[in-house]
């Protein structure tokens, strides 16, 4: 669905040195980035501000030409295919509208009905569909300006999806929204990739987003993929320590367990963090040799969070 | 091409909802049509200059405040606001021709304008001042060139917002655009008040197409043809620049924003 290769994009960037004399200087915003996306996965494009995740969309999506590499979104040259493509694919940008400002909802949908050309039983149904899922039946005649935000994003993601996209691009579309909004919203992306299996690649901060959508993860800081893989392998290989919490009836030294790298003690022992390496000892193993030292009230085994994670990515370089 | 049809309905129907700001527009066109109108009859009153009497003089200011909102005298900056704050990314990505999209709402726009805009300043002016109707033959001759006024129009604010790909603030450019064709398109005085050695470059522009060529036309100032050949062929050469800017705009120019 998606094919690049040592793409590479640069800006050129005038400053200003001393009075009168400017200095130009190249930046390379994308560098040397390579991934595959095959059709129907769900892949999360993460990285700080400035990592070069919207200029990559750009790209992606044939607005920006890069400077070198190789491209290709559903067989399609982007930047030669521009039209061609914006048919085949979806695109919601958290930040920006696609709606018409001072038409109501429907209008917009009708507009963009023409302008892709959809059938009008096609559009009928996605139509439906979407009012049905998204709970917008009670906006639909509702000017876009005068829609929340959570009302708008809504409308957004309905609006890229009308001409049956393939291809589903969202740069942060959860940004500002509330919780309840957002997990409304994730719902009905991970709905839309597991049954009509529609190809989905997200930039976002957040990385609920990710933990709950994307099974796969694609790491990008200063232009160049860092890691990209599934989010296990990824904890698995950056953050090899879990940690297993225990609650004991009765306190109790649980010093030397096999595999367990650090403890810390809490409530006079009665809470003990075991950190272990998952490559040494499992979490059943463990669980068991403290039960044989001590009796267990309660546990938990604790993941390393995705931010954790994804810093330790990021610091890796 | 239905989608540019119902794009220009659309465009139709989104100015059709500030019914406030159309009021106060047409008041004010109105307002100002007297006071054009005033210093004008102090001119002609003394005598034809440039062959305009007194009601060619009325008709001509009553015709330009009408079809001033029509065609959009000014630079309208909404591409340019778009450009600047990058969402012409989502106009970009759209599987359709970006300038034929803009224009077809315009004409939308423009449509409305017809109504509430060009409406009502005539009918003041025809019911309240000397007037001078055209033949009957002349007005659908008028509405064609009209038709070219607003193309002509359209395509130079449409270079006009585009040169924010590159300026990412054209203020400057807008308001240089504003005085130009305050005096070049016939609305401070009519075209034929310049002295006869200027005439020649005041009718070479692209201005002379936006406004006081509609207005002769209507006037029947001499055979129509002239005015709209010069009109036919301002609007291919504006509108095919915008396509060539666009293409070149979008291969080398950054988008902005992230």
């Amino acid at each position: 669905m998606i094919e690049v290769r040592e793409l590479c994009r640069e800006f050129t960037v005038t400053t200003k040195v001393g009075r009168f004399r400017r200095e130009r200087r190249v930046v390379r915003a994308v560098e040397d980035v390579g991934f595959d996306v095959a059709a129907g996965e769900a892949v999360g494009y993460v990285g700080p501000n400035g990592a070069g995740k919207s200029t990559t969309i750009k790209m992606l999506t044939g607005i920006l030409v890069p400077t070198s590499g190789h491209v290709r979104v559903c067989g399609v040259d982007p930047s030669r295919g521009r039209r061609e493509l914006a048919r085949r694919i979806g695109v919601v940008f958290g930040q920006r509208s696609q709606l018409w400002w001072d038409l109501p909802l429907r209008d917009s949908f009708e507009l963009l009905r023409a302008i892709y050309r959809v059938p009008r039983g096609d559009h009928a149904s996605r139509l439906r569909e979407c009012v049905e899922l998204l709970e917008l039946g009670p906006f639909l005649d509702t000017p876009v300006r005068q829609l929340s935000l959570g009302q708008r994003m809504r409308g957004e993601v309905t609006a890229s999806l009308l001409h049956g996209p393939e291809l589903l691009v969202l740069d942060e579309p959860t940004i500002g929204l509330d919780l309840e909004s957002k997990e409304r919203l994730r719902e009905f992306l991970s709905d839309l990739n597991a049954r009509r299996g529609t190809t989905l690649l997200l930039t976002t901060h957040d990385l609920d987003d990710i933990e709950r959508l994307c099974p796969r993860l694609v790491v990008i800081d200063r232009g160049t993929v860092l890691a990209d893989g599934p989010l296990d392998a990824l904890r698995a290989e950056v953050a090899p320590e879990r940690v297993l919490v225990i609650d004991l009836e009765r306190p109790a030294d649980l010093d030397g367990l096999p595999g367990v790298t650090a403890t810390k003690v809490e409530l006079n022992g009665l809470r003990q963090h075991l950190t272990f390496r998952r490559a040494e000892t499992t979490a059943a193993a463990l669980i068991s040799a403290v039960a044989a030292r001590a009796e267990v009230h309660d546990l938990v085994v604790v993941e390393p969070e995705i931010d954790d994670v994804v810093r330790r990515l990021y610091a890796r370089r | 091409m239905r989608a540019y049809v119902v794009l220009a309905l659309a465009g139709f129907r989104r100015y059709s909802t500030y019914r406030r700001a159309m009021v106060a527009g047409m008041a004010t066109n109105v307002a100002f049509g007297l006071l054009r109108l005033a210093v004008l009859m102090a001119a002609v009153g003394q005598g034809d200059i440039a062959g305009y009497d007194v009601a060619a003089a009325a008709t001509y200011v009553w015709l330009g405040q009408g079809l001033m909102a029509v065609v959009v005298l000014w630079g309208d900056g909404q591409l340019a606001e778009r450009v600047r704050s990058g969402d012409v990314v989502v106009d970009l990505y759209r599987p359709w021709h970006l300038q034929m999209a803009l224009f077809a709402e315009d004409v939308g726009r423009a449509g409305f304008a017809v109504l509430v805009r060009f409406g009502p300043p005539v009918v003041f002016g025809a019911l309240f001042f000397p007037f001078r109707w055209p033949s009957v033959g002349v007005l659908p001759v008028f509405a064609v060139s009209v038709g070219l006024a607003l193309a002509v129009s359209f395509g130079m604010r449409f270079l006009l917002n585009a040169t924010t790909f590159w300026l990412l603030d054209n203020r400057g450019v807008q308001a240089l655009y504003t005085a130009l064709t305050w005096l070049l398109c016939g609305l401070a005085v009519p075209l034929a008040f310049f002295p006869d050695w200027a005439l020649p470059i005041v009718w070479s522009t692209p201005f002379a197409a936006m406004l006081q060529a509609p207005v002769d036309v209507f006037l029947e100032r001499g055979s129509p043809w002239p005015f709209l050949s010069r009109q036919a062929f301002w609007a291919a050469v504006v509108l095919a620049l915008g396509h060539l800017v666009l293409n070149r705009a979008v291969r080398k120019v950054v988008v902005q924003g992230g």
